[in-house]
């Protein structure tokens, strides 16, 4: 049943987006008062800074003016879908993909996928990461069949094709720098050991023994999929290093035996 | 015992150092808990680290109590675990609509004071109070259009809602200066009708004219100190009811810390003035 507030609020909606109050419309006498554009400006200028905010190494790659202007296209068909504008711009990135003026720019939207993946670990649950004594203890043979469950807080990324976490790292840390970067593949981990959030490069076969980690994959297959990436990869090196950054948030083991969670 | 709420600033991130070390008598915090409402990490620490030092207010902006629809479950029930974390002072929201069928507009939107508007608000703060298990209130919106099929008097509504949900008041000050100038209606008959006894904070802020149109429409922008005339409708509002918890309210063009608490001493003069009077009486 349509009331006459809802048929007022669908109309007030359309108008505050709309170039063009719809002449018909139960606000248009409304939408035409002066007013009116004060609801429209700050609903727009809500919406452009809330991206900007999240999409910061974007912002500083095209510049300001450039990512306002690209940000309003944006919005007209994306208001925010969570009053948490912390969450706002999920599409973004696919957006750009999209959005002819950015077609030279052919980074830029995994570069907005890695300033995503800083939200998504600013804001994951709290958990102690796991302590990497935890497993020196077990013999290689049982080492195999355990399961690590990536962090809650831990997010990772590989980009077959371009440097990408090298050009984000540089406008992410604000870094005055115009040396060439070395075109070639890139990957990424961010954690949030003491409440900040870090990153480190990580390569293909690191990314590759996360995703098998996060699968519920034991560690003898997760060990498979990154020898699969590079033969040359040293697991003993690979997991060390993943333990002390934090990747890690517990253990177990695989979903076909009893689990048993240690952490 | 509960502590005394005097005059509180908003809480931004750039002065939580000063904000975490002042000492100040009855000072408080007011934050917007849409801000805070992540499964975790620093924003929740430091807003709990706050907790510890001073009394918190959740101000929320978008809980669309006047939309034709029920308020948002999942960020209810995301506010409720907020507020059991933090046990703020106080937990307000305004009489404005801002998510619709699903899409979220960051603003406080007017709708037409009717009966029918009157229910759904009246049932939207219920199932929020429910959801909360405690009081909250519910604050007067800026205008910057005329509605004509409006069949409620704003003060009228806001004390129909009160009497009828059990909830209580945020009377914003710089609001009734920005409508009265906008829609031409006196502030001073404003603060005189509104209903004392019903108020449980008090905002004032600062506003602009509008880039274009001048001092024919102003900006409730929360971006200046509060007006002189702003300050003194304060005043004749407390004089009035007495003291409540007054809040500057400070979103935009942040001054530094040490600007805002002054500002601040001028709310704590006031309440302290009347609290005098009070007891004099």
């Amino acid at each position: 049943m349509s009331t006459a507030l809802s048929r007022f609020q669908d109309s007030f909606a359309q108008a505050l987006l709309a170039a063009e109050p719809d002449s018909a419309s139960e606000v248009a006498a409304l939408a035409h008062q002066p007013g009116f554009s004060v609801y429209r400006n700050t609903v727009m200028k809500g919406c452009i800074d809330a991206l900007q905010a999240n999409y910061p190494s974007v912002t500083r790659l095209v510049g300001e003016e450039w990512f306002r202007a690209a940000a309003a296209v944006y919005v007209r068909t994306h208001l925010p879908d969570d009053a948490r504008m912390l969450c706002y711009g999920k599409q973004f990135a696919a957006f750009l993909e999209g959005f002819e003026p950015a077609a030279e720019l052919s980074y830029l939207p995994d570069v907005a996928r890695l300033d995503r993946l800083w939200t998504d670990v600013h804001a994951a649950p709290d958990q102690p990461p796991l302590d990497p004594l935890t497993i020196s203890g077990f013999p290689p043979e049982q080492l195999a069949g355990i399961v690590l469950h990536p962090h809650p807080a831990a997010r990772w990324a590989w980009f077959t094709e371009q440097p990408i976490y090298s050009i984000w790292r540089r406008n992410r840390e604000a870094i005055e720098d115009d040396s060439e970067i070395e075109w070639q593949g890139e990957g990424v981990l961010l954690v949030r050991p003491h409440e900040v959030v870090t990153w480190t490069a990580l390569d293909a076969a690191g990314c590759a023994f996360l995703d098998a980690c996060n699968a519920g994959r034991p560690l003898a297959d997760a060990a498979a999929a990154a020898l699969g990436v590079n033969q040359e990869t040293d697991l003993g090196l690979l997991l060390s290093g993943l333990l002390a950054a934090g990747a890690f948030g517990g253990m177990g083991k695989p979903a076909t035996h009893a689990i048993t969670e240690f952490s | 015992m509960t502590a005394i709420l005097t005059a509180g600033l908003s809480l931004k991130p750039q002065y939580y150092d000063a904000a975490l070390a002042c000492r100040a008598d009855g000072l408080w915090f007011e934050v917007h808990p849409e801000n805070y409402l992540v499964a975790g990490g620093p924003r929740l620490q430091w807003l709990e680290a706050m907790r510890a030092r001073h009394p918190i207010s959740l101000h929320g902006v978008s809980l669309s109590l006047a939309a034709d629809a029920e308020p948002d479950a999942a960020h209810l029930h995301r506010l409720a675990a907020l507020a059991h974390r933090i046990e703020p002072a106080l937990i307000s929201e305004h009489l404005a609509w801002s998510t619709w069928r699903g899409a979220y507009h960051p603003d406080l939107l007017p709708f037409p004071r009717t009966n029918e508007s009157l229910s759904r608000i009246i049932d939207n703060i219920a199932r929020t109070q429910e959801a909360l298990g405690r009081r909250i209130a519910i604050e007067n919106p800026s205008h910057y259009v005329r509605i004509d099929h409006h069949e409620w008097d704003e003060i009228d509504f806001l004390t129909e809602i009160a009497r009828r949900s059990g909830c209580g008041l945020l009377l914003d000050v710089n609001n009734v200066h920005v409508g009265a100038c906008n829609l031409g209606y006196s502030a001073p008959h404003y603060l005189d009708r509104f209903p004392g006894d019903l108020v449980m904070e008090i905002h004032v802020a600062g506003h602009t004219p509008d880039p274009n149109l001048g001092e024919s429409l102003l900006i409730d922008s929360h971006d200046a100190p509060v007006a002189p005339e702003v300050w003194a409708l304060h005043k004749r509002l407390i004089d009035r009811i007495g003291a409540r918890p007054t809040l500057i309210e400070r979103d935009d063009n942040l001054p530094d810390f040490d600007t805002l608490l002054a500002e601040r001493d001028i709310a704590e003069a006031l309440a302290h003035a009347s609290l005098v009077k009070e007891i004099c009486v």
